[in-house]
């Protein structure tokens, strides 16, 4: 009962489905065409990264995720749709680098790869693509439902010097602009993106992370609990919209 | 004419002559000018036959695509040698150089490239008979919101 | 070893001019950049690129800190026979890496 209450609430989201637009329409159409190319998008570097960890084992006598998982284009799609996803053991919502982690740590007995490493991009990258074209699917569970709540919270609630909350930008003045960059509506639809300001590969957390910096609040840390929340109710409200992993964005 | 107007056309007039004022200073920056000369000799160059593409608006300077191509034949007699680029504002002006050959078939190349700021961005060609070619674009590089701090 | 990616045609009519995509990952530090501590990062970057198509040389660049991280390159030739591309990209700190690729020309 309660899972249907939750999907009733998303539904709103879904009917105004075409006034939600991913970050990717706003960019120049040079942008754009970088991330639709396969062969131009720097993105597919780290997705190579992944796809070479995912067959690898991280030492001798362990399994490799390919071991466990077999194909990823098989085993892996539509994953990084739905995360963050409630983990029984962890008895809280988990994201997807976490999620990378906690297998790392308990089926192959490897160190976790450290927070926004090129390694736990790559991985991240990779699985975000076996889900590339599939619409946002968040974690149906009823019991991540308090997180979400919580994620909702913080989205709406002010922080910082600048004294400005989340929504305050992207649901208030979406589509307007801050000094000569277009606020996007904030759909989590492409991560880890390929940015072109870090030159690079990143996650939604980091992106987090710069926005709390340019409202001149203290980022929540990689993997805090008010991040997974946040980005639960990110991927709620983006619900339905489609994948772009690798995604570029200015 | 109403106040609201004539503010206007003075505005425009003045931003009009500063940036009148400001074209030459920029064509003739030094580090520009010596890098062209070290390209390019001081043979004049002909300006067409080559064009630069590149958006006239950049979201973000660290990443510019742009295509330089050149109207020219790639056959053993006539083709293009050299193409370089330069951008008067960087640090350091000079680009790139792209090397071809009759074996090119196109005189095309793309590439990503940084910019520090708006600038004027020149492209210049060494064509096999030893005469160059050249063209410039105008470019606005605007700034990410809430880069890392 | 630096990820590359590499776009040739498979296959190609002899006499077609096909176009070449290349990326690899560098970060291309301009040492112009000051780091976290204000001291101005060293300059590393890829200053040499070339492509040689059975043996011979159909492209090559000159880079320089203006060519963006994970320098990417796109270039045309003509589909003159099958064989094979050779990719080399040299740098400062002594980076050196060599990629290849094949093609089939009918």
């Amino acid at each position: 009962m309660r899972r249907l209450a939750c999907l009733l609430l998303l539904l709103p989201a879904a009917a105004l489905a075409d006034e939600r637009r991913s970050g990717s329409t706003y960019m120049s159409a040079e942008t754009q065409a970088m991330q639709k190319d396969d062969t131009a998008n720097p993105g597919m570097l780290w997705v190579q990264d992944g796809a070479a960890l995912w067959s690898r084992k991280p030492a001798a006598d362990k399994k490799a995720c390919a071991d466990c998982h077999g194909d990823a284009a098989a085993s892996m799609k539509g994953v990084a749709a739905r995360y963050p996803a409630f983990d029984a053991e962890q008895g809280r919502p988990v994201d997807l680098a976490t999620r990378i982690n906690l297998c790392r740590e308990k089926h192959q007995q490897a160190a976790p790869f450290a927070a926004e490493s090129e390694s736990l991009l790559g991985l991240s990258a990779w699985l975000g693509l076996q889900s590339r074209g599939l619409p946002i699917s968040p974690d149906p569970d009823p019991r991540s439902e308090p997180f979400r709540e919580a994620g909702r919270r913080l989205y709406e609630q002010r922080m910082g010097q600048l004294n400005f909350a989340c929504a305050q930008c992207h649901d208030d003045n979406a589509g307007k602009r801050l000094a000569g960059s277009v606020i996007p509506q904030a759909h989590p639809t492409g991560y880890p993106i390929y940015r072109l300001e870090w030159q690079g590969m990143g996650s939604l957390q980091r992106r987090l992370r710069n926005c709390m910096t340019g409202v001149r609040a203290e980022p929540f840390a990689y993997g805090a609990p008010e991040m997974v929340e946040l980005e639960l109710f990110l991927m709620s409200r983006a619900a339905g919209m489609t994948v772009e992993t690798p995604g570029v964005r200015p | 004419m109403t106040n609201a107007t004539r503010r206007d056309a003075l505005g425009l007039g003045a931003g009009l002559a500063a940036f009148l004022s400001f074209r030459p200073a920029r064509a003739t920056t030094a580090a520009m000018s010596e890098a062209i000369r070290d390209f390019a000799g001081t043979v004049k160059r002909q300006e067409g036959g080559i064009t630069l593409d590149l958006p006239p608006l950049v979201e973000n300077g660290n990443v510019v695509p742009l295509t330089v191509s050149v109207d020219s034949p790639m056959t053993a007699e006539s083709f293009v040698k050299r193409i370089a680029l330069f951008a008067e504002k960087n640090p350091q002006p000079h680009i790139g150089t792209y090397h071809l050959n009759p074996r090119s078939g196109r005189a095309s190349v793309s590439s990503r490239i940084r910019l520090a700021d708006s600038q004027a961005i020149t492209a210049i060609a060494e064509m096999s008979d030893g005469s160059f070619r050249q063209t410039s674009a105008e470019v606005i590089v605007t700034l990410a919101a809430c880069v890392e701090g | 070893m630096a990820r590359t990616l590499i776009n040739v045609p498979a296959s190609a009519k002899r006499g077609e001019v096909i176009e070449i995509k290349t990326l690899i990952q560098h970060p291309m530090e301009t040492g112009f950049r000051p780091g976290a501590n204000g001291r101005i990062l060293a300059r590393d970057i890829i200053t040499k690129f070339a492509c040689t198509y059975n043996g011979e040389e159909v492209f090559a660049a000159e880079l320089f800190p203006a060519t963006a991280a994970n320098p990417f390159l796109a270039f045309t030739t003509v589909a003159s026979e099958s064989g094979t591309f050779r990719f080399t990209w040299t740098g400062d700190n002594g980076f050196k890496q060599t990629e290849t690729a094949t093609i089939s020309v009918t």
